[in-house]
């Protein structure tokens, strides 16, 4: 009989991550199509407004935000269903590890593989957009801080809604109004950046935000976690 | 304090008690909604910049305190059930969403509908009127979510976690709209400040708010047993009410 | 933890002279959609007993395993190990409990071996010799092939393989035969008394007929009601 090695969870969390990533990159489709979402939703509004570069620049942030909220939307369905599907989710509740490490691990696996994409190509759309030029340090800084509040918050949407046939329309009915202050705070940073305004207030509440649902967000995805598998 | 509720955690007795406090539930209602809302609308004085138009307060105010009161009481109710394993409040909380949702939308459609003859206009992005809408929002996705679950037991743990999440979120949604309704409109939109209301018009108003409130109440406790006798259907004490009141 | 593996090989030597309860369940009820499945069921499990759950289908079997193994709540009642309660020192429990649902659990976008070496490290085992347990599942030569290429049958005996590596004492399997050769599902019961004969416990479902003598089994009895 071998002996139960005492995995650290430092161990279990590079065991989540590593194998998430793994299936990811052997399923490009699941990183690629939120992409290419959020490009075409982009470009969709140009269309529909009018080519005018003062309008354009004039919204661009909340444009680039909006698409950032919606395809982060669409791929959050990956975080925990195929898992909940196969059965994979249950094992992991049911591992001596804590949930919180493992949700942890999890969530962060899917911000690398769906948020981490956007924040490479928005600079791109912003181009496209018109967006005014001194907001793009602006517009890196609250996606890099933005988007992984996005995936936490999605991840408890997720989390209550896996074991729900049709939970994809509700999913957003849940999650959608969770992500209104981090949308706020990040199109106001960038607004204020083009006026060449110091956003440091509005960074630092994002920052808060983030921190505090890193540490709140884990614990509500595990308890509802164990609703969804029930 | 535990011991003396002990025996209203069953079912059965809080079902048969919340039985006997409705019929005196309504009849506060109906006196007080009747003394505040004729005193309201009738006696109480116009509002000397807007006229009559102002008595829409009399309902836009109760609703609007009521439907956050609602939600913190629901969040205080799942609390319960997730820690503590209330069935109780489990069914308590479902019996709230709805009403809460209602209540929202009559504190949104009166705002609205205030806003017309005071801002010329249905709507405006003010703060309190988006946080409100945000409100209802919230009340929509822990309604969906408890109908998106076959059973009730879970619906109810899946409900009461998100408006945990939602009662954390809440202050933030709506200092986050406060801030962003100052940053854009500026002084576009006169604040409403609240004058120092004359004691004719106060007096209505506390009268309007708790007939409200109890009507309220009253819903909730309709609402309340209704979830029970759901829950609880295969339940001895469930069937004998059948047999003995028949089906209705 | 570590004294409860020690306590398992003490019972390895002594064989089973002195039983100790491992698992209990009190007063169980169990409430599925407004149908009691199971209602008041206690329930005492010793090291050596290998459990059967029997019963038509939807009488609550695999809602008892999954409230035992703690993946589901009980609307009433507990479920002990070690005279503590499961959900409150989950983490003490896991280390000793494994379960398998009727999910296997495996991922097609990764190959046998990759699967098994993942379920070993999530469960705390050694994930070095999952090369050597697929083997003892009979799937030597397909431990590079994708899991979504093998087939219901192979995906199970890649969940199965944990068996032969866990320390855990504590076994909840549902319907671990289903889609397992006849081969397979003797191996799989010699495992199974292997394990029982060491001192830990196995609980599990199956329509088939185990081979072991009469008086090995326990049995538990569920019965479809109607209200």
């Amino acid at each position: 009989m071998i002996p139960n090695q005492d995995l650290s969870y430092k161990a279990a969390f590079s065991l989540i991550i590593k194998r998430d990533l793994t299936i990811a990159f052997r399923h490009r489709d699941d990183i690629m199509n939120p992409l290419l979402f959020f490009i075409i939703v982009v470009t969709l509004f140009p269309l529909g407004i009018g080519p005018e570069s003062t309008t354009l620049s004039r919204i661009a942030p909340g444009i680039i935000w909006v698409a950032a909220l919606l395809s982060t939307l669409l791929s959050l369905d990956r975080l925990f269903k195929s898992d909940h599907d196969d059965g994979s989710l249950e094992q992991m509740l049911l591992s001596p590890h804590p949930v919180f490490i493992l949700v942890l691990a999890k969530i962060i696996a899917h911000w690398l593989v769906t948020g981490l994409p956007l924040i490479f190509i928005a600079p791109l759309l912003a181009v496209l957009l018109h967006l005014n030029e001194n907001s793009y340090g602006a517009l890196m800084l609250t996606l890099l801080l933005g988007t992984p509040i996005l995936s936490l918050l999605g991840a408890i949407g997720v989390a209550l809604t896996v074991g729900i046939k049709k939970g994809g329309v509700l999913l957003s009915l849940l999650v959608l109004p969770l992500y209104i202050p981090v949308l706020i705070f990040a199109t106001s940073a960038i607004d204020t950046a083009a006026m060449n305004l110091p956003y440091s207030g509005q960074l630092a509440i994002i920052a808060a935000l983030f921190f505090g649902s890193l540490t709140l967000a884990p614990f509500a995805v595990s308890s509802a976690l164990k609703v969804s598998t029930n | 304090m535990w011991k003396w509720l002990h025996p209203y955690a069953n079912p059965e007795v809080s079902y048969h008690f919340v039985g006997k406090l409705l019929p005196w539930i309504s009849k506060i209602t109906i006196l007080l909604l009747a003394i505040g809302i004729v005193w309201a609308l009738v006696f109480a004085p116009a509002d000397y910049q807007q006229g009559d138009s102002f008595r829409i307060f009399y309902i836009h105010v109760p609703t609007a305190i009521l439907s956050m009161s609602i939600y913190i009481a629901m969040a205080s109710a799942a609390f319960c059930s997730l820690v503590w394993q209330f069935k109780l409040a489990d069914a308590s909380a479902a019996a709230m969403a709805p009403v809460g949702a209602v209540i929202t939308a009559i504190a949104l459609f009166t705002g609205a509908a205030w806003g017309k003859p005071m801002w010329g206009t249905w709507w405006i992005w003010d703060a309190r009127l988006t946080s409100e809408l945000v409100l209802l929002f919230l009340y929509l996705g822990i309604i969906a979510l408890h109908n998106a679950f076959e059973d009730k037991n879970l619906a109810g743990k899946a409900a009461g976690i998100l408006s945990l999440v939602g009662v954390v979120n809440i202050p933030i949604i709506k200092y986050s709209v406060e801030w962003w309704n100052t940053l854009h409109q500026g002084a576009t939109v006169s604040k409403m400040e609240a004058p120092s209301m004359s004691i004719e018009m106060f007096l209505p108003f506390v009268f309007s708010f708790l007939g409200i409130a109890m009507l309220v109440t009253y819903v909730i406790s309709i609402r309340f047993r209704t979830e029970l006798l759901a829950r609880n259907g295969m339940r001895p004490w469930v069937r004998n009410l059948i047999t003995e009141e028949g089906v209705k | 933890m570590i004294l409860l593996v020690n306590s398992l090989n003490i019972q390895c030597s002594d064989n089973q002279n002195n039983k100790s309860l491992l698992l209990s369940a009190n007063a169980l009820t169990c409430i599925r959609e407004d149908r009691i499945l199971f209602e008041t069921l206690d329930l005492s499990i010793y090291s050596g007993d290998i459990v059967q759950v029997e019963g038509p289908n939807g009488s609550g079997k695999t809602s008892l395993l999954r409230i035992l193994a703690g993946l589901s709540q009980p609307y009433d009642g507990s479920v002990l190990f070690q005279k503590q309660s499961i959900s409150e020192h989950a983490d003490v429990f896991h280390q000793n409990l494994l379960y398998i649902g009727h999910l296997p659990g495996v991922k097609g976008e990764m190959t046998a071996q990759e699967n098994l070496e993942f379920n070993l490290a999530l469960h705390g085992n050694d994930a070095a010799t999952a090369e050597e347990t697929l083997e003892k599942v009979n799937l030597l030569g397909f431990e590079d092939a994708l899991a979504s290429h093998l087939s219901a049958g192979q995906h199970r005996r890649i969940s199965l393989a944990r068996l032969w590596q866990s320390s855990a004492p504590i076994w909840i399997l549902d319907e671990p035969f289903t889609a397992i050769d006849k081969r397979g599902v003797s191996e799989l019961e010699q495992l199974f008394l292997a394990h029982a004969e060491r001192g830990g416990c196995v609980i599990l479902t199956t329509h088939q007929d185990l081979s072991f003598p009469e008086d090995r089994v326990k049995k538990v009895t569920l019965d479809y009601r109607f209200y």
